[in-house]
């Protein structure tokens, strides 16, 4: 059935220790089940699911979205806007 | 619409040049500039990092979204990724409109849904430490 390209940014990268993955695709494989995968192989990212967004193949998708092979998995941590100027 | 993630000096003299037209009357040109200070630390430098293809693709709805709100004549934004000092710029964007109105509202709310929706995430390294701002909706 394929993998699934997954890719991390921002401060899961870190406490994962790796910005790309592939994971094989099973049977009813979905965005979040990907999660589940990755903090068992990087405990670091343990416990942040509810932060992260999902993207399938650059846009945003529902955590239930069922991936297929040749999927690009994007886990987004909350992003922080892109200027500094108007935080306050 | 001209976009663009660079891990180089921005350029504000091309987006204004991009923008312009003969139908423009008003041009607005945002800078957002790294601050010395946040939440009351001393900021020594922040790093910004994006998804850059996505990044293309949400800033392509965001731009369609703002033409069905405001007649706008072009936009064109960059944004800077990697080490910023204080006082550098990250992000740029620049609208034109035949009206000044709808160039400052179209600006703004287009500064806005960025800071929301585009996959740009942005670290602080200061006095002390270091942290990804998450969330940062200011």
């Amino acid at each position: 059935m394929g993998t699934v390209k997954v890719r991390l940014f921002a401060r899961l990268a870190e406490l994962a220790g790796t910005r790309s993955e592939e994971v094989e695709v099973g049977e009813g494989l979905r965005a979040c089940d990907v999660y589940r995968l990755l903090e068992t192989q990087h405990p670091a990212i343990a416990g942040l699911a509810d932060t992260v967004m999902y993207a399938v193949n650059q846009e945003y998708a529902a955590p239930e979205t069922p991936l297929k092979g040749g999927d690009e998995l994007a886990l987004i941590p909350p992003v922080s806007g892109g200027d500094s100027c108007c935080s306050r | 619409m001209l976009f663009e993630v660079t891990d180089r000096e921005l350029e504000p003299e091309r987006l204004f040049n991009h923008v312009r037209k003969d139908a423009a009357g008003a041009v607005v040109l945002f800078h957002g500039v790294v601050r010395e200070t946040n939440l009351g630390r001393n900021v020594e430098y922040l790093e910004y990092e994006a998804y850059p293809e996505m990044a293309t693709k949400v800033m392509e709805q965001l731009v369609g979204e703002l033409h069905s709100k405001w007649e706008i004549t072009d936009v064109a934004i960059q944004h800077r990724t990697g080490r910023l000092e204080i006082g550098e710029t990250s992000l740029l964007v620049a609208v034109s409109s035949p009206h000044r109105h709808e160039a400052f509202a179209a600006g703004e709310w287009l500064v806005d849904r960025f800071k929301d929706k585009v996959p740009v995430w942005k670290k602080e390294v200061f006095e002390g430490g270091e942290e990804w701002i998450e969330g940062d909706r200011h």
